[in-house]
């Protein structure tokens, strides 16, 4: 191998990957709170809601999970366009991944709420809760506790699988690395150095969850 | 101009056979590189622990792309001639083996330790112990989430399109420029991905299930 290694360029280029990583980690903290809602919401659906909306769901699960991401990508940036629908590259690429991370969250939360015991809400029934008092607040934080280790490495998931976006031309790390790579030609070098980011934002991430956990959901377990 | 017809859907149906194809190599190199790692990460040796570790936290921490990227540039900078056939299979195999890897590990380990001492009290060496006592009982618990994964590895094969490797999601692309008819286009590719991966993720739910029901009783 006689290769001389040249991180000269991709160093100089330091804004322009601050500026990657930070649509990166933007995009990625937008879709992990948005997804997150949409999946409280359908795991709701998918265990109390009525029939027709459980199936539903069960349908938007389906295929999310058992189509690519790349392909879910190009239908939301191409395809509904075509049907009127005009959307930017940042917009298409976010919604796309909101529903993406819906679909696999809803999954895992839905799997934490039938965790709960079911004494548990028969006891928020005596004291007269609400349905939805219920779920809020005797259901969803033990479910979100449950499943928390997956539910996390889901989002670390989805924010990888972000660096899928720069091929509909959204801003993002890759997309960055991809420009610079057509002006310094310095390919290997780059890439090296974006999953080096990449690394670091992944644990980074799993840092950030862990602290949330002992901040928010860090409460001692009786049973 | 083209008009999405029969013949369009044929190219894009026909192309599902080198996503096919690409997959198996991912799995079959994956499994083989995922046993190796498995059997690192729960070994004695504490080098072939952190090793083993250090390529899962590599492969599970940085973006799939990322890897196609470096092994698709980085080849012909060390020397290798490279295509994208190569490059996807060997991005592939070296991102499952990390996955099934980490996935096996967590079977092994969830065999009874009992089962282990056991094989120690008849004095069985490490290969036999392994071949005849752990593995076999693995691979119960690891059928199920091994089968899940398979879907991961084929939709991870779309990303061979983006550096030109002709396997569905490519063959779509072509089609949409030549018809612009992003809709039907993109419908049929996620439809005949969906019969590619629901048939097996039902089989690894219900499998799941079964080794589930299994336990209970």
């Amino acid at each position: 191998m006689n290769y001389t290694f040249q991180f000269g360029d991709v160093f100089a280029a330091w804004p322009l990957l601050l500026k990657g990583t930070l649509s990166t980690l933007q995009l990625s903290l937008l879709a992990m709170l948005l997804g997150l809602v949409l999946a409280i919401f359908c795991a709701w659906g998918k265990t109390a809601g009525p029939r027709p909306l459980r199936m539903l769901i069960n349908a938007y699960i389906e295929l999310i999970r058992n189509t690519p991401f790349l392909v879910q990508l190009f239908f939301f940036f191409f395809a509904l366009p075509a049907l009127g629908l005009r959307w930017s590259a940042y917009t298409a690429a976010l919604i796309a991944m909101v529903i993406n991370l819906g679909a696999y969250a809803t999954e895992i939360i839905r799997a934490g709420i039938e965790s709960i015991p079911k004494g548990q809400i028969e006891a928020g029934l005596a004291l007269n809760l609400k349905r939805y008092e219920i779920f809020r607040f005797v259901i969803l934080k033990p479910a979100l506790r449950a499943v928390y280790p997956a539910l996390t490495s889901q989002f670390i998931l989805l924010m990888l699988s972000s660096a899928v976006v720069s091929a509909i031309s959204a801003e993002d790390l890759t997309s960055v690395a991809a420009n610079l790579q057509s002006q310094t030609f310095r390919s290997f070098e780059i890439y090296i150095v974006v999953a080096g980011i990449y690394l670091l934002l992944a644990l980074s991430f799993s840092a950030l969850f862990r602290v949330i956990f002992r901040l928010s959901l860090n409460y001692p377990d009786r049973r | 101009m083209r008009t999405f017809g029969f013949p369009e859907f044929l190219f894009i149906l026909e192309a599902a056979k080198w996503t096919v194809a690409l997959s198996m190599i991912a799995f079959i190199g994956g499994a083989i590189g995922g046993l190796v790692i498995a059997l690192s990460r729960t070994s004695d040796s504490a080098a072939a622990r952190v090793l083993s570790g250090g390529f899962i936290q590599i492969f599970q921490g940085t973006p799939l792309l990322l890897q196609l990227f470096l092994v698709f540039f980085g080849a012909p900078v060390l020397g290798f001639d490279i295509n994208p056939w190569v490059a996807a299979g060997v991005a592939l195999i070296l991102n499952s083996s990390a996955f099934l890897g980490e996935i096996w590990r967590g079977c092994i380990q969830a065999v009874p330790g009992g089962q282990v001492e056991a094989a120690q009290a008849l004095n069985l060496s490490y290969f036999y112990r392994m071949r005849d006592i752990v593995l076999p009982q693995a691979f119960k618990i690891a059928l199920a989430p091994t089968v899940g994964y398979m879907v991961q590895i084929i939709k991870g094969t779309s990303l061979a399109a983006i550096i030109g490797f002709a396997e569905i999601t490519r063959a779509g692309q072509i089609i949409n420029n030549a018809t612009f008819q992003p809709l039907i286009v993109f419908s049929v590719v996620a439809a005949i991905y969906f019969a590619l991966c629901w048939p097996l993720s039902f089989l690894a739910a219900r499998m799941e299930r079964r080794h589930a029901a299994a336990l209970a009783r």
